[in-house]
């Protein structure tokens, strides 16, 4: 892995590793939003949803590499982007050293023969109308490795006994629907491989199947890596199967990489609170557990506008003055307070704001006029009670300042620092906990506060 | 791994698309309910009929403009009697020979529509569905337009403006007809292979390095046309009301060149002021008839293959009697 | 006094055929408060089960055996009294949540047709303080109230859901797989509201799930169900400490967990449930499986205080079965067998 100095910022760019399988910089995938109706006539966008925004990573040929991530964090993207089947909106994707963003579609499917992926869901991966011998056989086929159906046939029950399903004869001429959830992911895997790719992108491949029989379709696939020398790059959200089958771990969040580092380093030491709070939240059938009470709060928020700063902020029990605190925080906190409190304590704090809507928006200040009847001073009381009442709540140290205005309150909040990728012991993480230069900043902030603001 | 000695020789082609099609079709023989009773008197009727127009030279006592026999020429509306069952037209023709060569001309014109329709529809819809983009939403476009047109009025538009070219005959009619149903076609078959493209499926084939025109072929075409003839049964049924609608109208096929139950009852309509039923009835009916065939048929194929309407024939049961019930044992 | 007991339950769906026995004589307990989960592989009948004591069954299934409820047995219950029971008394969430809010209506209008229905002589104040309150305690806003159900994520949308079931204060709850389609972290939050239901409704949970660390993490007691019956039944913290069924305890082996250092899985797969194997269902695949395994049904028995297993290992064996305790001889069992 290629060492980013911890001063150096993302901008520059960092060459490629020529001797990975895969290398990735700057990778970046957007989706355009379907707007309203007459967007639509018109064929105009309505802004992006950032699936993978500025991923870089390498992938060395015989290792398995696990992407794990919650809904929402671009891992499925990010695997489909690597093998050409989203188109990239930015960025670089080198494949045996050869660039394939941009790649017409013609060279990306000859290109299919070497890299491979394998679907969560067996019992949609396969076309119901095709015989297991015409599904798996298909990939021959189209790339016209073998033509006559005695060759198809042959080379097809080859490729079913290796994953298991023997005798082959029994499965050639099955259907879909007749085989079990184990066997489809079976034939699926046999298709898969049946090529002799070098890449295997494993999309969830046992997180639709029982539990009795994801030990079985895990260990074939760590059987095939030995024997076809296959490179797999493991997408999952489960970290406990990605912890036995990894030997490194990315961990994504809302289209980035936050953390990424070799298993044990990962699962013996996290770094990024994200990640621990991954770790901690995996229910384990150990009798003395009980569920977790640290969780964070909230849930990974909309990928079109995501959070400013660090992603991963607004729900961070640890986040301190830089890390991107802005006006959505604000209404996320008025609403958590709001669903605790009574009914007339509600009303009351309501009764103060004008407009909550001027608190959607990602912005660093924020007016909040005052109802009329209500005096701005009555606002600005109610605020600093609030904050009284909880003085630990992270998202106090982010406010640089609460000034009454005429008709309201303005408060504004730190400039945040944009996260960058930093090497911290084994692993490479973003995030400002580890940034010395965050840390310093947030320290003089701190320092020059008339009212000394607790320690994060 | 080497690849096992012994294979049985693979089924045959032939055997394996029968087998195909028999599981496409099994739901139709578990099907259960007022939906089995529905297909199976549809099937009964739409049989009856089709085996009529295929047996017409046969089973008609005379050709459709046939007015006389060995010399004498027939009464002109006679009631039915022997030798005429269902009597005489004005022009002394026989109505039930009329009736009869009549099930052929719409069914000549229903297949031959029915097959035009297909043949542009689905392509259209396949191409338009799965690639989308600029060519979809003109398509879109179009289509909706001409099924936004009233059908009627597009069908004789149509008749029209082919009858100067190739005459007032079957094609004219049934491409007439066809014009109308070619959005119906293109829209569901659209609507079906977008929902569809989205499958893991498909993308899988593309994952495999499928060419586009493969993907639509082997992975989108079979899956989509499932839902096919439920359409194309009340399609006929609906193209039958359109061809008699057209011939009444006068549009239709001339009558030198086939009988058209349409145009007979057309002509029907000044005999019914002078108590004359026989010349409008007995071709009303053949329309009904086989239209209610055909949607019996339609409909009964829906709810069969249609896998969110489809309910399985359950068999009764009782609980078995309860075993011995036994008690918590201590160790 | 257990708020909710099943004696002997069965259901069996309709088939083309022979029915299929999807819950085949179940006895369950669930006292008031208590959190029970009730974990199975897919295909055990455990969903079934869960529907069951509702009445929800499908059309062409039939009941019979007792689901005990405020002193009256469930399956012989006419229709309409059933039906106010829902609600009420018995409350379902489902795994989707999505699909199970109506889109058309805005979260208030949910809550102000439930409680209107079953509750009709709230005014609107209380309606809305009601409701209000009890999202609260689900981590709801206010200000969200009069939003559309597609405005919200799918784990605001399950504790909706979850507010919704509550709002009328039922004294049991089934959640049918309420987590399976939830995120991990999302997950542990719902579990955390579903294991202090207790303090805070005085509710008791039934909670049906395949993720065995889910039910060690949250529930008091656990029923392990296979192939329609309940093999094993007793308090959590015992039951994973010590399985004494030999599903159990292969099911915990094959638990994927941080601390698994070999994978493990049960051969075969689950049998089908239009007809079970004869004896202990289990015996195909069990590999302590022994002669009287195959030929009978085992006894619930009670090898350790509130525990109850249905497994000869654990007790007497008839005494006219020569060689009862010898290993059962089987082949192998193929993949074109497993699952």
């Amino acid at each position: 892995m290629t060492a980013i100095r911890p001063g150096a910022t993302a901008q520059a760019p960092v060459p490629h590793d020529d001797t990975a399988l895969v290398s990735v910089r700057g990778l970046q995938t957007y989706y355009a939003i379907r707007g309203s109706f007459l967007d639509r006539l018109v064929g105009r966008e309505a802004g992006r949803v950032k699936a993978v925004d500025d991923v870089s990573f390498d992938l060395r040929k015989g290792e398995v590499l696990g992407l794990v991530g919650e809904s929402g964090s671009g891992k499925t993207t990010l695997g489909r982007t690597l093998l050409g089947l989203v188109p990239a909106t930015a960025g670089s994707v080198r494949f045996e050293g050869r660039e394939i963003v941009g790649l017409p579609e013609r060279e990306l499917r000859r290109l299919r023969r070497r890299m491979q992926i394998v679907f969560q869901d067996p019992h949609a991966s396969l076309n119901p109308a095709m015989t297991l011998e015409q599904a798996v056989g298909h990939p021959l086929r189209i790339h016209g490795v073998a033509t006559t159906r005695a060759e198809v046939r042959s080379r097809v029950a080859e490729a079913l006994e290796r994953v298991g399903l023997a005798p082959a004869e029994q499965f050639l001429d099955k259907y879909p629907s007749d085989l079990s959830g184990g066997q489809k992911q079976r034939a699926v895997i046999a298709r898969a491989v049946i090529l002799g790719p070098v890449l295997l992108v494993a999309d969830e491949p046992v997180s639709m199947l029982d539990m009795s029989v994801r030990a079985k379709i895990l260990e074939l696939m760590l059987a095939l890596k030995r024997d076809l020398d296959l490179t797999y790059l493991y997408i999952t959200h489960d970290l406990a199967t990605a912890k036995f089958f990894c030997d490194r771990i990315a961990i994504m969040y809302l289209g980035r990489i936050v953390e990424i580092g070799p298993s044990e380093a990962i699962y013996d030491d996290p770094k990024h609170p994200y990640t621990k709070a991954l770790l901690r939240a995996i229910p384990e059938p150990d009798p003395q557990r009980s569920v977790p009470r640290d969780i964070p709060r909230g849930e990974v928020p909309d990928a079109a506008c995501p959070p400013l700063g660090c992603r991963f902020h607004p729900r961070c029990p640890q986040a301190f003055e830089l890390c991107g605190w802005e006006a959505r925080d604000l209404r996320d906190l008025l609403e958590r307070r709001w669903a605790g409190v009574s009914e007339a304590e509600y009303e009351a704090e309501r009764a103060l704001v004008a407009e909550l809507g001027v608190l959607d928006s990602p912005a660093l200040h924020a007016r909040l006029q005052v109802r009329k009847g209500a005096r701005p001073e009555e606002l600005a009381e109610a605020l600093a009670a609030i904050r009284s009442s909880d003085p630990d709540e992270p998202f106090w140290t982010g406010v640089r300042s609460v000034q009454p205005l005429a008709d309201g309150v303005e408060m504004t909040w730190h400039e945040p620092l944009a996260p960058r990728p930093l090497e911290v012991g084994r692993v490479r993480v973003e995030c400002h906990l580890y940034d010395q230069e965050a840390l310093r900043r947030a320290g003089k902030l701190r320092a020059g506060e008339r009212t000394p603001s607790p320690a994060s | 791994m080497a690849a096992p000695a012994e294979l049985r020789t693979p089924l045959p082609v032939s055997r394996v698309l029968w087998r195909g099609t028999r599981r496409m079709l099994a739901p139709v023989a578990g099907a259960g309910g007022f939906a089995k009773v529905m297909l199976l008197v549809g099937a009964g009727i739409t049989a009856f009929f089709v085996l009529v127009a295929l047996l017409a030279p046969v089973i008609s006592p005379y050709a459709f403009d046939q007015y006389s026999s060995g010399g004498h020429r027939f009464a002109q509306l006679a009631a039915p009697s022997s030798g005429h069952p269902m009597g005489t037209t004005v022009q002394s023709t026989d109505v039930l020979a009329r009736v009869i060569w009549g099930t052929q001309t719409e069914l000549k014109v229903v297949v031959v529509s029915l097959a035009f329709a297909l043949a542009v529809g689905v392509p259209l819809g396949l191409v338009s569905g799965y690639f989308s983009g600029p060519l979809d939403r003109a398509l879109v476009l179009l289509m909706d337009a001409l099924y936004a047109f009233p059908y009627l009025l597009l069908a004789i538009v149509i008749a029209f403006l082919l009858s100067n070219s190739i005459g007032k005959g079957v094609l004219t009619a049934a491409i007439a007809i066809s014009g109308a149903y070619i959005p119906l076609y293109f829209r569901v078959v659209r609507n079906h292979v977008i929902s569809l493209r989205e499958e893991p499926y498909v993308e899988a084939a593309r994952a495999l390095g499928a060419r586009p025109f493969t993907v639509i072929r082997r992975y989108v075409f079979y899956n989509v046309v499932q839902n096919v003839p439920p359409i194309a049964t009340l399609n006929a049924a609906d193209a039958i009301l359109t061809l008699a609608a057209l011939g009444f109208l006068g549009y239709g096929i001339q009558p030198t060149e086939a009988a058209e139950w349409g145009y007979d009852i057309q002509r029907a309509v000044s005999d019914a002021a002078s108590g004359i039923w026989w010349t409008g009835l007995f071709p009303g009916l053949a329309i009904v008839l086989l239209v209610t065939g055909l949607t019996l048929l339609g409909e009964g194929l829906n709810e069969t293959i249609n896998p969110v309407l489809r309910r399985r024939a359950v068999a009764k049961f009782e609980l078995p009697a309860v075993p011995p019930s036994a008690d918590i044992v201590e160790p | 006094m257990p708020v909710l007991s099943l004696r002997n339950l069965r259901v069996y769906y309709g088939t083309g055929g022979a029915p299929v026995r999807a819950v085949d004589g179940v006895d369950l307990d669930i006292e008031a408060g208590q959190v029970v989960g009730l974990v199975g592989e897919s295909g055990c009948g455990k969903s079934t089960l869960g529907r069951g004591i509702l009445g929800l069954l499908p059309e062409g299934a039939r009941a019979d055996g007792q689901v005990l409820y405020g002193g009256r047995n469930l399956v012989e219950l006419p229709a309409r009294e059933l039906r106010a029971l829902r609600g009420p008394e018995l409350g379902l969430i489902f795994q989707e949540p999505m699909t199970r809010l109506n889109p058309l209506l805005r979260i208030e209008q949910h809550f102000a047709e439930t409680l209107r229905q079953h509750e009709p002589k709230l005014d609107e104040r209380d309606i809305r303080r009601r409701s209000l309150e009890t999202l609260g305690r689900m981590g709801i806003p206010p200000t969200r109230f009069r939003q559309y159900p597609h405005e919200f994520s799918g784990g605001m949308r399950q504790r909706i859901m979850i507010a919704l079931a509550l709002v009328l204060r039922p004294k049991l709850l089934v959640a049918d797989e309420p987590t399976t389609a939830l995120d991990v972290i999302v997950e542990a939050q719902i579990l955390r509201i579903l294991a202090d239901l207790k303090e805070n409704f005085g509710t008791a949970l039934l909670l049906i799930t395949h993720n065995l660390g889910i039910v060690a993490e949250s529930c008091d007691r656990v029923a392990v169900m296979y192939a329609g019956r309940i093999v094993e039944e007793g308090r959590a913290r015992d039951v994973f400490a010590e399985p004494a069924h030999p599903y159990t305890r292969e099911l915990l082996r094959s638990t994927i967990s941080l601390d698994t250092t070999e994978l493990h899985s049960i051969p075969g797969a689950p049998p089908n449930l239009i007809d079970p194997p004869r004896g202990c269902r289990f015996h195909p695949r069990c590999p302590d499986a022994m002669r009287v395994c195959a030929a009978q049904q085992p006894l619930q028995l009670q090898p350790a205080p509130d525990r109850r297993v249905e497994c000869w290992l654990h007790g007497p064996v008839p005494e006219a079965f020569e060689g009862a305790r010898e290993p059962l001889a089987r082949g192998p069992i193929a993949v074109a067998e497993e699952a």
